[in-house]
């Protein structure tokens, strides 16, 4: 799992059935300081997560599927958390 | 999929025994300009690919699913000889006149 | 998982017989604005897209799970055609 801000979303109406109904999120990873770090990609939503919110995100299909209760399904990426407050050495960083 | 070239061959007498019988083939990465890349990967080949030819080829456990890698301790795997790559309308490959 | 444009096509005659039939397209990876994020990749296709169209591609085993025969050697397959992607300030 890694950190990441939701910096945006996808729409797509024609799309395999396990999207429907689902929130396809642009993530961007971050550092515990909150700045970026690697390449953006897409996961898609499992705890209601909004615009610009530090989350918990899962690259890793066996994950995704487990998360996502989508066994055997084409997903890949998925926000599993919205994180409260990370803390590096005792000092409080990050916010929700 | 990555579209790679295959460059060689890899023998191993002394390897697991999950991988008894299987063709490894030296593949090295492509870009889609047909650069070769520094970038090299051993491929269990499942499609009778020969040295010299442009193949793609699947990672991961994605690798695992063809019938001569199945269940075998597999993470890379040649399942195609590219025949044609077109790239923003303009043909950047084609096997029948490489070379020619 | 990422957002991505077909930017053109693979063609192989000789292919795991799992794949027969199906479109290979080259893609480039974009971010939220359109930017090219990352190398082209060839992605299997699971839907039926166009030149020049943005697309969601999946990555991994899950991958092969949006094509027809699913025990297939694919790790990159097209499952969305995107309608439209806004960058959040």
């Amino acid at each position: 799992m890694m950190l990441a801000r939701v910096i945006g979303r996808s729409w797509s109406s024609i799309k395999h059935p396990t999207y429907n109904g689902r929130i396809v999120f642009h993530v961007q990873p971050v550092r515990p300081d909150g700045s970026s770090i690697g390449r953006p990609f897409l996961a898609v939503d499992a705890v209601g997560a909004g615009p610009g919110e530090l989350v918990l995100v899962a690259r890793e299909g066996n994950t995704a599927r487990q998360v996502l209760e989508a066994p055997e399904q084409p997903v890949h990426a998925v926000v599993m958390g919205i994180v409260d407050e990370v803390s590096v050495a005792g000092a409080p960083k990050g916010s929700a | 999929m990555k579209l790679g070239r295959v460059v060689g061959t890899v023998v191993s007498t002394r390897k697991d025994e999950g991988i008894d019988g299987l063709r490894m083939m030296l593949v090295r990465d492509l870009t889609f300009e047909f650069a070769l890349q520094d970038a090299f990967v051993v491929a269990i080949d499942s499609v009778g690919a020969g040295v010299g030819e442009v193949v793609l080829y699947a990672s991961g456990s994605s690798a695992r699913q063809t019938p001569v890698t199945n269940n075998r301790p597999v993470d890379a795997v040649i399942m195609a000889i590219v025949d044609t790559v077109e790239v923003e309308g303009t043909v950047r490959y084609h096997k029948a006149t490489e070379g020619a | 998982m990422e957002q991505a444009r077909v930017i053109g096509t693979v063609v192989a005659t000789v292919i795991d017989p799992s794949l027969v039939g199906v479109r290979l397209l080259v893609v480039q990876p974009e971010d939220a604005d359109g930017a090219p994020n990352g190398p082209p990749t060839v992605a299997a296709d699971a839907l039926q897209c166009g030149a020049g169209e943005r697309v969601q591609i999946v990555h991994g085993r899950e991958a092969a799970l949006a094509l027809p025969i699913s025990f297939t050697p694919v790790d990159v397959a097209i499952v969305a055609i995107v309608d439209g992607s806004d960058r959040c300030s």
